[in-house]
């Protein structure tokens, strides 16, 4: 799977972060930045909750 | 589902995620699918974000999955001995029978004494409310935003970025005083000030000031404060806080008071606080529910804890009373006000002491937290997006303030 961020609509809620730190991290520039952009299968529960709970529906996912 | 917006479709979703397969019906006043409100006060009223950008994007129950949306449609009451919901819509009054049942109707705003006889005022909840406003304000006019609190803080700062004249008028002394406490109302009035709000604090309304008649009606022409001055607008915004959607509950004997009233777990209690039916659920803006990390009842409107307890409520439902588990979040909002961005994680109250954790007031870049004797009950990040997990980890975990913790 693809974690991808629409930087267009993010506003660096850090919402992702609190649920996947090890994928998603907001630093002290202010910005987001995708830690793994090819997670494995593993994290899939976590990035898919971080997709749901993004309040800007920045985040999503694609396959391959 | 009744209540079809973001709580409603999380709880949808959640119940699919979790195995159902059975129908569900999501039950919605508006006649839109599920969408998200927090832009309606920011980008969608700015004009930098359209309709789309409203959509849940998320896996969002759709055709094909089961999920019948009756949009456009009230829910007026509620039989729980029958399982049966009440309903007005499109087709007329009906009955929607259920095993189980997610309340999730939210808020609707507060108004005040005269609103509805002039034209120009304005409350925003919905998208048609907000498209409402959204015109009004292309026509250029001046603004009064009754209300320092969220909504009318990120509208005041939506419509200076507009380049409207705007006016602030609130009756306590700062803003957002009862919610974030008066130190942080003195910083975000500075916000106001800065960016060429006017502010009017500490002082109630009146009503309002009739201007020329528009057809059968009056448009608005100001609003006549407690000390008989009068701000000059021709739109009024009025944001003076949301009330829970329970009307429809009246009868059903289940426990209301500001909000329907539940257990840990997000089940609903009856009427004199006894286990309710075991059966019902409530979610969002209208729960009202046992939250033991803080140990107290509390109600929250805002985006993260609808999603996050309408999961909750959906999978103890599936499990039932039995096997619930409690939902204990930390809670999380945020607000967007000119170019400061606000996270808060936690509960405070007054009486709680405010330390500066990280950062400088003065700059507007910081972390402040709450502490209850030794406890962090809640942190606000004040443009300050890389720090807030951590805080909330630190209110999650109980954890005792320190001054050498980071």
């Amino acid at each position: 799977m693809r974690v991808v961020v629409d930087f267009d609509r993010c506003q660096s809620n850090a919402v992702c972060m609190g649920i996947a730190p090890d994928i998603f991290e907001v630093r002290d520039d202010g910005f987001l930045y995708i830690l793994q952009e090819n997670p494995p299968e593993s994290s899939r529960s976590k990035v898919d909750e971080a997709v749901r709970s993004c309040p800007t529906q920045a985040i999503s996912v694609e396959e391959g | 589902m009744v209540g079809a917006s973001l709580a409603g479709a999380r709880a949808a979703e959640a119940l699919r995620r979790e195995g159902f397969d059975g129908p569900i019906t999501l039950i919605g006043a508006e006649p839109h699918l599920p969408y998200t409100r927090p832009p309606l006060s920011k980008q969608y009223l700015e004009g930098t974000w359209g309709r789309d950008r409203l959509e849940l994007k998320a896996p969002a129950p759709g055709p094909g999955t089961g999920v019948d949306f009756r949009l456009g449609t009230r829910a007026v009451g509620l039989d729980v001995a029958r399982r049966r919901v009440r309903v007005s819509g499109p087709d007329g009054a009906g009955e929607v029978g259920f095993d189980g049942l997610v309340v999730a109707t939210g808020c609707h705003p507060r108004t005040f004494p005269g609103a509805g006889d002039l034209d120009g005022v304005f409350t925003l909840r919905t998208v048609d409310d907000c498209d409402r406003l959204k015109a009004a304000l292309d026509g250029g006019p001046r603004v009064a935003v009754i209300g320092a609190g969220f909504i009318g803080s990120e509208v005041a700062g939506t419509c200076r970025k507009r380049g409207l004249d705007v006016t602030v008028i609130e009756a306590l002394p700062v803003p957002l005083a009862g919610a974030l406490g008066e130190g942080m109302g003195h910083v975000l009035a500075g916000v106001h000030r800065d960016h060429g709000t006017g502010l009017r604090l500490g002082v109630g309304v009146e009503g309002f000031v009739p201007g020329p008649r528009a057809g059968d009606r009056h448009r608005v022409a100001g609003v006549r404060l407690a000390d008989e001055s009068v701000v000059e607008a021709d739109v009024v915004v009025v944001g003076v806080g949301v009330v829970p959607t329970t009307g429809w509950l009246d009868g059903s004997g289940l426990a209301v008071d500001n909000g329907l009233v539940c257990d840990a777990a997000c089940f609903v209690r009856a009427e004199g606080g006894g286990p309710g039916p075991g059966f019902v659920v409530a979610a969002g803006d209208v729960a009202r529910w046992h939250n033991p990390l803080f140990g107290e009842d509390m109600r929250v409107e805002h985006w993260t804890n609808a999603v996050e307890q309408a999961e909750a409520a959906a999978r103890n439902l599936l499990r039932g009373p039995g096997r619930a588990e409690p939902f204990a979040p930390p809670t999380y909002f945020w607000s967007d006000q000119y170019d400061v961005k606000i996270q808060y994680v936690g509960r405070a109250r007054p009486g709680d002491r405010m330390v500066l954790a990280e950062g400088s007031i003065d700059e507007r870049r910081f972390v402040a937290v709450y502490v209850r004797g030794e406890r962090v009950v809640a942190a606000l990040a004040l443009n300050r997006p890389a720090r807030i997990v951590a805080w909330q980890q630190r209110v999650a975990s109980r954890s005792s303030w320190n001054p050498d913790l980071d």
